[in-house]
Parts: structure tokens; sequence; C-alpha cells
């Protein structure tokens, strides 16, 4: 028991557990056949579900998940599961039809019904439905409320509502300003972006993978790997001082964690060219900030030009360019995360001066 | 001639009754049109009821199916109303100051019976999160935001941002520890807004001779705070936001959403 305990601890942790679950994505894309049966739904659910009963046995796993607003979380997971295989299931169907030459199912079930009584019932079953899972839940869990608010007293750890945590998980790679403020915005506008960038005419009202691949594993790797796995990893990973813990590790306090972070400034001026670091912030930060340049600016007409070029052409310049903007924004976590973990890097540019740092 | 007698069917007695009732002044008053047993009479029952005409007549069948919308845009809906109710019987016991704010939360939960108004509203509004969630994933994943949809999406994306802070301001408002830090963390990045935030970059840049344009005391997280901390501006604004503000504004888009799914189609389906 404690030797799983000990080996799932030990690939809770974001280095692990990030690149596994760009792996488990990869797979899900590459393997949709075999995932797409209903038989692998079951047992997807199946293990899911035997993780948290094993994992209930375990007095520190019970602590985080049993916390009132961490609840929903765990119902999160397993409707993300399902409905992330539900979807590719519909898709991977509709995908053999049409390699057999048949319209999507949709295109079978066009002839119109009518909303009375068809529509309205199904809607007030649901809604029925909807009403006893939250009075039941409503009966069952109370509503937390801890100690009167005390502004001379800070909590440790102190965590923003659940559904922002992937954005304060995103504190650790970035200074409150791109983490807080930029990048949120631009995930809301990247959205919103979302119907006038995707220009495939394709699998407009009906499931399908084969036809949309790109704007598919895109969307669920900032949806599924970046938004959703970062919040369970902000809620259920992180202890005291924002530090890691597995989920059967009990939040010790006193943990200590090596801080060791290098500004990239640092890596070139002390320890490449073995001088102090100069005085002017322009001088000090210049090889950052070429480099931020560079991806922001020079890396989209470079891709223009090799491996993106069939896009650049099917979309044309400005919204080829929107497009890679958005793209590379958010890239840019994995990428940090990535620079943070195999060089320690803190900042690219630091210029501590105007609050500048990325 | 021999007498021809025609045999009436058996019916129950809740069909009698059903029928003897529809029958009625008063519910014909109300209803204003038979029983919907014939194809004239569904089409009167969607035409002739304000709640329902949101519906068009007819669907297309696979927009029935909960396969296809997996429901998730009505339940968004549905938990919305639901809130605004529980939302609206918690006003009667709240008072949104230092004084009452903590204190009247604690009175609901010891003193009104039966009382899981605020359970439901709590447990309704991280529900509705996850609703709005899946309702994007929904509409992402049969490709329904392409055109002539996406004008919709996008306003979609609009009303899933006023969710998440209609969920954060009422996270401030029974003041205990949770909710105090949960909001200093979160409102604390806009101290680091580029320009108007005291400590974002370029903030330094805005003065007037030695003078700073931007500082702790009218800096973006200010507005929002309504002072440099978590404190009695603070709650006053979440409150007047997540009671008033905020509802109004997505009642709005809602309706706008509602009716730009008929106008451009209806639920979506392959061409
Ligand atoms: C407050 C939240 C929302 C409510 C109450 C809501 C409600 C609805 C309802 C009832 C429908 C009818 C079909 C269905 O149930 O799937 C619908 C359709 C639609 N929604 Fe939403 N929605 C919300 C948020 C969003 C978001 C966040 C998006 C996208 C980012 C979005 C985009 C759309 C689109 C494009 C359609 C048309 C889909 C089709 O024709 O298949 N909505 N919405």
């Amino acid at each position: 028991m404690s030797f799983i305990k000990t080996f799932i601890n030990f690939f809770a942790d974001p280095r692990l557990f990030f690149p596994m679950a760009v792996a488990a994505l990869g797979l899900l894309i590459w393997k949709r056949r075999a995932v797409a049966t209903t038989r692998f739904g079951w047992g997807l659910m199946g293990f899911l579900t035997l993780f948290f009963l094993f994992g209930a046995t375990d007095a520190n796993f019970r602590l985080i998940i049993t916390k009132p607003d961490n609840v929903p979380i765990v119902g999160l997971m397993f409707l993300l599961v399902f409905f992330t295989w539900y979807a590719l299931h519909h898709a991977v169907m509709n995908d053999e039809r049409r390699a057999q030459g048949k319209p999507p199912l949709e295109k079978d079930e066009e002839d119109r019904v009518w909303v009375w009584p068809d529509l309205v019932y199904t809607e007030l079953i649901s809604l029925i439905l909807c009403s006893v899972v939250l009075i039941v839940w409503s009966i069952f869990l109370k509503a937390p409320l801890e100690q009167p608010a005390n502004r001379s007293l800070t909590p440790n750890p102190s965590k923003a509502p659940w559904y922002f945590l992937g954005l304060q998980e995103m504190l650790v790679y970035f200074d409150p300003w791109l983490a807080g403020v930029v990048l949120p915005s631009l995930i809301i506008v990247g959205l919103m972006a979302i119907p006038y960038i995707d220009t495939n005419p394709k699998g407009n009202g009906y499931f399908t993978f084969s036809e949309r691949k790109a704007e598919i594993t895109i969307f669920l790797f900032g949806f599924a790997v970046l938004w959703s796995s970062l919040i369970v990893l902000g809620t259920f990973l992180r202890g005291p001082n924002w530090t890691f813990f597995g989920p059967f590790e009990y939040w010790d306090i006193h943990k200590l964690v090596p801080l060791t972070n290098v500004n990239l400034s640092e890596y070139i001026w002390v320890r490449a060219f073995q001088s102090g670091l100069p005085k002017n912030w322009l001088v000090r930060e210049s090889f950052g900030i070429v480099l931020v340049l560079a991806y922001v600016f020079v890396l989209p007409g470079l891709l223009a030009r090799t491996w993106l070029k069939v896009y650049y052409e099917k979309m044309g310049p400005p919204r080829y360019y929107v497009a890679v903007f958005l793209f590379l924004m958010m890239l840019s976590l994995p990428v940090k995360m990535l620079l943070r973990w195999i060089f320690n890097l803190k900042y690219i540019v630091a210029i501590g001066e105007f609050f500048f740092n990325v | 001639m021999a007498d021809t007698k025609t045999v009436e069917p058996e019916i129950g007695f809740a069909e009698r009754s059903w029928n003897w009732l529809t029958e009625t002044q008063l519910w014909k008053s109300i209803f204003r049109h038979g029983r919907p047993t014939n194809d004239r009479n569904r089409v009167l029952v969607m035409l002739t009821n304000v709640f329902l005409h949101l519906h068009p007549v007819r669907l297309r069948k696979s927009g029935v199916r909960l396969r296809y919308t997996w429901c998730m845009g009505g339940l968004s809906f549905f938990l919305f109303l639901v809130l605004t109710f529980t939302g609206l019987l918690l006003m009667f016991y709240y008072r949104p100051t230092l004084e009452y704010a903590y204190a009247d939360i604690v009175g609901l939960r010891e003193h009104v019976p039966l009382g899981i108004m605020r359970e439901m509203h709590r447990w309704g509004a991280h529900a509705m999160v996850i609703t709005v969630w899946l309702h994007m994933f929904r509409v992402f994943m049969t490709g329904s935001y392409k055109p002539p949809r996406e004008f919709n999406w996008t306003v979609g994306v609009i009303m899933l941002v006023l969710t998440l802070l209609l969920s954060f301001t009422g996270y401030l408002l029974p003041w205990d520890q949770l909710a105090i830090w949960a909001i200093t963390v979160g409102s604390n990045m806009a101290r680091a807004t580029p320009f108007l935030g005291h400590e974002g970059p370029g903030a330094a840049l805005l003065r007037l001779g030695d003078v700073p344009l931007i500082h702790a005391a009218d800096d973006a997280r200010f507005a929002l705070l309504g002072g440099t901390f978590v404190g009695e501006g603070a709650l006053l604004r979440f409150y007047v936001l997540h009671c008033v503000g905020l509802p109004l504004v997505i009642g709005v888009l809602m309706a706008v959403h509602f009716w730009r799914v008929r106008k451009d189609g209806g639920i979506s389906g392959p061409l």
C-alpha cells in the first residue's frame, strides 16, 4: 500500500505530472479508436473511481478531497474525463461512418420533431434530476464557514477560489502582471477569436475528429491539459508556501524546497562572461529582450515559411499572425515550465526597476 | 334498422379529470388552446406561452438528443434561475457590512429551520461554473461556433467570464477567513496591471513631474476594492456587483444568446 502511495506521490510532481498529461493527450488522440470504445470508457471511469476509493483510505488524501469547496473539483474530474471520452466516442463513430461513405449520425436525425412534447419533456426531466442532485448535495454537505475575517492572520496556503487556481499556479512561473492580467486577458480574447480564426468549414454541427484534427488537439491541450489539470494541481497538490505535496503526503509547513532559480542575465554575464552584471538595465537584459522579441515577432514569420506554411497560405496573413500569436502565448506557459525545470531559470527578462519581469 | 351502439374506449379517472380540467373556463383563459394532442395544438402550445416561446415549434431530432447537446446550456440557464431564487432568499437575511455580514451567515446556519438555501446557492454556483465549461466544450466539439454562429460563441465567452466573476464576487460575502484571503489573493493581481496597477510594468512612467499618477490609492486594484485592502469598501462593491450589476448584465446577454440561437437557425446540425 505505502509503496503505491509513494509511487503516486512521486509521479504527481508537476515535473512529471504535466509531461504525463501531455503524453496522455497524445495517446488519446493517436489511439482514439481504442479509446472511443464503450469498454474503454467504462474502464476509464472505473479506474478513476477506484483511484478515489483507494485514496479515500488515506487520511491526507481524505483531508483535501473532502474540503467542502474541493468537492466540486472531484466532480469536475469525473465529468471532464467522461465528456472528453463521450465526445471522442461520437467523433470516432462519425469518422467511421464517413469512411464507409455514410453521412454523420446527426444528418440521419435531420427530420424535425415536435418541441412539445419531445423537447419540453426532456428538459423537464433534466431539470428535475438536476434539482434532486443539488438538493441532496446541499443536505449532505454543509457550506463552509471558517473563522471571521481577520486581516492580521494570513492562512498558509492562501488560495483563490478553485476556478482561478490555474492562474494562481501560473504565478509559479510568471509574475502577476503576466499570470494575473495579461495571460487571462489573452485567454478571453483568444477564446472569442476562435470562430474568426478557424476557417475550416468542415465539422459544423456534428461530432468529428478527422476533419478537424488541429483545432480539436489545440483546444483539448488548452482546456484539458493546461486549464483543468493546473486547477487540479493547484487545488490538490499545492500546500503551505505553495510547495508541492503528493496526494498522500502530509502538508508539512516546514517542507523545504531548495530555491536556486537564476535569471538569464546572470547566466550570461556572471556565469558565461565571468563579469559582473552591467549597471545599465538595457545592456544587462539585452539578451533576454532579444529572445522575447524574437519569440513574439520573428518566430511567427519563420514558422510561416517552414512548418506552418500550409496554414499561412490557407488562412492569409492577418488571420495567420493573430492565430500564431495567440498560440505562442498559450505555449509560453509550458515553455517557461520547461526552462524552469531544466535550467532553474527564473526570469528571461528581469527589469525589476519597472516591475517588468518575463 | 338495428340500433348501432358506439362504444367509448374506457378511460381512467385521472384522464377523465384531466379532460374535464382542460375544458374549464379558468384553464382555457390561461392556456388559449386545446389539449396538445394534435399538430395544430402543439404549435399553439409553443406560440402562445411566453416562457415556452423561446423554443422553436419543431426542431431537428439531433437537437433534442442529450447525446448532442449534453443539455449543458439548458442546465446552465436552469442553475442561473435557481441561483437567482436562492440568492433572493439569502438577501432577506444578509447585510453587507463588517458588523453584520459574518454574523448573518452564522445566523442563517443556526436559526433558519431547514436552511439549505446557502448550500444550494453555493453548490449551485460551483455547478454552474462546471456546466458552463462543459457547454462550451460541447459547442466546440460539435463545431457549433462556425458560421453563422460565430457571434453567439463570442457572447458565450463573455457570459463565461461573467459567470466566473459572479462566483468570485459572491465568494467574499460570508466574510470569513476563506473569503477575504481568497479575494485578497485574487485581487492582488490587479496591482500588477500594466500601466494601471501601482506595481505593474509601465505604471512608473505615468507621472506629472515628481507626482506619480498611479499609486496604491488610485490604481486598478483600488477601483476594484474601493480601498487599498479587502475591507468595508470591497464588501459593499462586491455585494452590489454580485446581487445587481453582474446578474443584470448576464441576464441581458442570456436573452441575446437565446435569441441568437433561434435566429442563427436553431441548434446546429450538419448542413
Ligand atoms: C451563462 C452561460 C450560458 C448559458 C445559460 C447558455 C445557454 C445556451 C443554451 C440553452 C443553448 C441551446 C443549446 C444547448 O443547450 O446546448 C446554447 C447554445 C449555444 N451556446 Fe450557450 N450558454 C452559455 C454560455 C455559453 C458559452 C460560454 C459559449 C461559448 C464560449 C456558448 C456558446 C453557444 C453557442 C455557439 C450555441 C449554439 C450551439 C448550437 O447551435 O449547437 N454559450 N447556449
